[in-house]
C-alpha cells in the first residue's frame, strides 16, 4: 500500500495534456482494448449484478437450515453448488454475500475518499501549518500496516458489520489523504490556480472550481486500487469474527464456517474462497489497468 | 473604467521597500536559509505608460510580480495604488485585484485545462459578483477584444488552441474585469517571433483602447524597448536603475545595465555600449555579496563597494541609478 502511494505522482505534463472531461472516456476505451481488464470487468460485472438481484435470482432462502441435507457436494439434486454445514444452499449463500462482501469493498473506499479527499486537498491547498498539521497525524496511522490497524480498531470498536466498515474507512483515509495531497500540492502550483487567486477568488471556490476537477481523477484511480484490499481485509475481519455475525450470508464468515469441514467436504469450503480471490483480483486489475490509462498522454 | 481618483499626475503604483524572502527549510523542516527574491525595491509607475522590467533570470522580477499583485504576502514595505495603501487602511485585496491583472507566462499553465475559453473569463466575473449571463456576455467582449471570435474559440479547450491563441485568452481574462494596470510577466517570451509581434501589437492597442498602464517584464531585451516608455533594470533583488527607455538604452550609467546590454546583439552598432559584457552567474540570492549586490562581476569595483551599499540616486531628471562610482561616495566611503 505504502508503495502505490509513492507511485501515484502527477507528472506536471500530466496534469497540462489532461482533456476534459475525456479522462473517463480515455480510461473506459482503454479498459475495453485491455483484454485482462475487459474479463475482470465482466466478472465483476457478473458478481454484482448477481449480487444485486440475488432475492430474486437465488434459488433458496439463505438461511433456511436443515441437519438432513448438510454438506451436500456440488452439482447435487436442487443444490447446485451443494449445502453448507447447516445445510443451506451454497450457491445462494455465495450470492448472498456478494452483498456484503461488494459493500464492505466498496462503501469504506468511498467514505475514505470523501473523508481523506477533503483532508488531503486541504492539507495540499493551504500548505504550511494547515498541510504539517494535518499530515502529521495521517502519517502516524499511514505508519500502521492496514491489516494491523483495521484488526485493531475492529477490536476497539467490537465486531459487527457497522463497526468493520467504519475500521475499514479509518484505515484507508491515511492512504488516500496522502495520494490527495500530493495530487493537489502540484496542483495548487501550477500557474491556473495562481490566475485564480489573481482574479480575487475566495479559496473556498478556487478549490470547487478549478482544483477539484483536476485532482478527482487521480485520487479515484488510486482508491479503486484500494477496494480489493478493503474486500479482503473485511473477509477477514469477518473470518476472524469481527466482521459480520452469523447467520448473515458473508464470504469472509462462510470461509470460517466451513473451515472445519474442509477435509469432509473441501469444495463447499474453498467456494467463498475463490469468489473473494475473484473479487479482489478482479478489482486490482482493472484499477491497474485505470491507472494506466491515467499515464497515457493525450 | 474605474475612476482616475488621484487626478493624472499620481502614480498609479507607488512601490516602498518592499521585501520578500523566502525561507529555505532543511531536512527538518527548519528554516535554514532565506532566499533574497526581493530586498527592499521602491519605484512608481506613472499612469497609462509602459514600465519595462528587466534583469537576468532570478533576479526577483516575478516575485516583484506576485508581490503586486499580493499572490504572496511582502515581509516588508507597502504598495499604494492610485493613492490608497493596500490593507484595511485603504483598498481591499480584493478591490486591488479587480483593478490590476496579470498575464503570465505560460499560455497552457495558466488555464484551467477544464475549462472552456469562455468560462475561464467567466469564473473572475463571476468572483466579482455578476450575473452567469452578463458575464458570459463579458467573456465574449473580451474575447472579440482580443482578436478571438467567441462562437468560433469560446467554447474551446486550451489544448485545442495555439499558443498564441491561448494567449490571447489569458489576456482576455485580463481585462475582462476592466482593471486599470496589466503585469505582463514574460507573457509574450514563450512565442514565436510572428505571433510575439502580433500579441505585442494587440497589447498596445488594448492599451490606448482601455486606458491600461503595463508593467511589462521580460528578459528580451529588444521587446523591452520597443514598448517600454521607462524601463526598470533588477539584480538579486534590487533596483539598480530606472529610467526613461532612451536613456537606459541610449546612455545606461550602471555597471551592471551597460554590461547586460552588451551581452546582446544589437542591429544597431551605436547601441553597443563600451562595456565588458557579462560573465559567469548572478551570486547565491541566499548570501548575496556585501554592499553593492554587482561588485562581484563589476570591473569597477573597489573596496567601498563592499563596505556599503549604494542606494538610488537621481543622475539626470527622472533617470535613477545605484551605483558608488557614479555618484563619487566612492572617496567619501574609503
Ligand atoms: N516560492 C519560492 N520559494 C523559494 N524561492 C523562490 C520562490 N520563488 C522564487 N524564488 C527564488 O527567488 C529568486 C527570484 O525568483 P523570480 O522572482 O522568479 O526571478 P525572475 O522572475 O526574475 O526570474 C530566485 O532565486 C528564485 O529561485
Ligand atoms: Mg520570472
Amino acid at each position: 500500500m505504502s508503495a502505490a502511494a509513492e507511485r501515484i505522482s502527477l507528472a506536471p505534463a500530466a496534469v497540462k495534456r489532461r482533456r476534459t472531461g475525456g479522462f473517463w472516456h480515455r480510461a473506459a476505451r482503454h479498459v475495453m482494448r485491455d483484454k485482462v481488464a475487459l474479463v475482470c470487468a465482466i466478472v465483476l460485472l457478473a458478481i454484482a449484478l448477481s449480487a444485486i438481484f440475488a432475492p430474486w435470482i437465488a434459488p433458496a432462502d439463505p438461511y433456511k437450515t436443515s441437519m438432513l441435507r448438510c454438506l451436500l457436494p456440488p452439482l447435487s439434486p436442487k443444490y447446485l453448488l451443494g449445502t453448507d454445514e447447516l445445510g443451506r444452499d451454497m450457491l445462494t449463500r455465495l450470492l448472498y454475500g456478494g452483498r456484503v462482501s461488494l459493500s464492505m469493498g466498496i462503501a469504506p473506499v468511498i467514505l475514505a475518499t470523501i473523508v481523506g479527499g477533503a483532508l488531503g486537498v486541504t492539507a495540499g491547498y493551504f500548505g504550511r501549518h494547515i498541510n504539517m498539521a494535518i499530515m502529521r497525524v495521517v502519517n502516524v496511522f499511514y505508519a500502521f500496516p492496514s491489516v494491523l490497524l483495521a484488526v485493531a480498531m475492529a477490536g476497539v470498536l467490537g465486531s459487527g458489520i457497522v463497526n468493520s466498515l467504519i475500521s475499514l474507512t479509518l484505515v484507508f483515509i491515511p492512504p488516500i489523504a496522502r495520494v490527495a495531497e500530493s495530487v493537489t500540492t502540484q496542483v495548487r502550483n501550477q500557474d491556473y490556480v495562481e490566475a485564480a487567486r489573481a482574479t480575487g477568488a475566495s479559496a473556498g471556490r478556487i478549490i470547487v472550481q478549478h482544483v477539484l476537477a483536476n485532482v478527482m481523477g487521480p485520487i479515484v484511480t488510486y482508491a479503486s486500487s484500494l477496494v480489493s484490499i478493503a474486500i479482503i481485509i473485511s473477509s477477514g475481519l469477518s473470518f476472524l469474527g469481527l466482521g459480520a455475525a452469523p447467520p448473515l450470508a458473508d464470504w469472509g464468515l462462510m470461509l470460517n464456517t466451513l473451515r472445519q469441514a474442509i477435509y469432509v467436504a473441501p469444495v463447499n469450503a474453498v467456494l467463498p474462497g475463490v469468489m473473494i480471490f475473484a473479487a479482489s483480483v478482479s478489482f486490482n486489475l482493472l484499477s491497474d489497468s485505470l491507472r494506466s490509462a491515467m499515464d497515457v498522454r493525450a | 473604467m474605474s475612476a482616475d481618483r488621484g487626478g493624472p499626475a499620481q502614480p498609479i503604483l507607488i512601490v516602498n521597500g518592499l521585501r520578500k524572502y523566502f525561507p529555505l527549510r532543511g531536512p527538518l523542516g527548519t528554516i535554514d536559509a532565506h532566499v533574497q527574491a526581493v530586498d527592499g525595491i521602491g519605484f512608481d509607475v506613472r499612469k497609462g505608460e509602459t514600465l519595462g522590467v528587466v534583469g537576468e533570470s532570478g533576479c526577483g522580477k516575478s516575485t516583484t510580480a506576485r508581490l503586486l499583485m499580493r499572490l504572496i504576502e511582502p515581509d516588508a514595505g507597502e504598495v499604494i495604488f492610485d493613492g490608497d495603501p493596500i490593507g484595511h487602511r485603504g483598498i481591499s485585496i480584493r478591490e486591488l485585484r479587480r483593478n490590476m491583472q496579470m498575464v503570465f507566462q505560460d499560455s497552457y499553465a495558466s488555464l484551467n485545462p477544464r475549462h472552456t475559453a469562455t468560462e475561464e473569463i467567466v469564473f473572475g466575473l463571476r468572483v466579482h459578483g455578476m450575473g452567469s449571463k452578463q458575464a458570459r456576455e463579458q467573456a465574449h467582449a473580451s474575447l472579440r477584444l482580443v482578436g478571438l471570435e467567441p462562437g468560433q474559440f469560446g467554447d474551446r479547450y486550451p489544448h485545442e488552441m495555439s499558443g498564441g491563441q491561448r494567449q490571447r485568452v489569458n489576456i482576455a481574462r485580463g481585462i475582462a474585469l476592466n482593471p486599470r494596470v496589466l503585469i505582463l510577466d514574460e507573457s509574450v517570451s514563450a512565442l514565436d517571433k510572428s505571433v510575439q509581434a502580433q500579441v505585442l501589437n494587440l497589447l498596445a492597442d488594448l492599451k490606448d483602447r482601455l486606458n491600461l498602464t503595463y508593467v511589462f517584464i521580460s528578459h528580451d531585451l529588444n521587446v523591452v524597448h520597443h514598448v517600454s516608455d521607462r524601463v526598470l533594470v533588477m539584480y538579486l533583488g534590487k533596483v539598480v536603475e530606472i529610467g526613461p527607455v532612451e536613456r537606459i538604452y541610449g546612455d545606461a550609467a550602471h555597471p551592471y545595465t551597460r554590461a547586460l546590454f552588451a551581452s546582446r546583439l544589437s542591429m544597431d552598432p551605436a547601441l553597443r555600449v563600451g562595456a565588458a559584457p557579462l560573465s559567469g552567474d548572478p551570486p547565491n540570492p541566499v548570501r548575496p555579496p556585501s554592499g553593492c549586490r554587482f561588485r562581484t562581476r563589476c570591473s569597477l569595483a573597489t573596496q567601498a563597494c563592499a563596505a556599503s551599499e549604494p542606494l538610488l540616486r537621481e543622475i539626470a531628471p527622472g533617470h535613477q541609478a545605484a551605483c558608488h562610482a557614479l555618484t563619487g561616495e566612492m572617496a567619501d566611503a574609503a
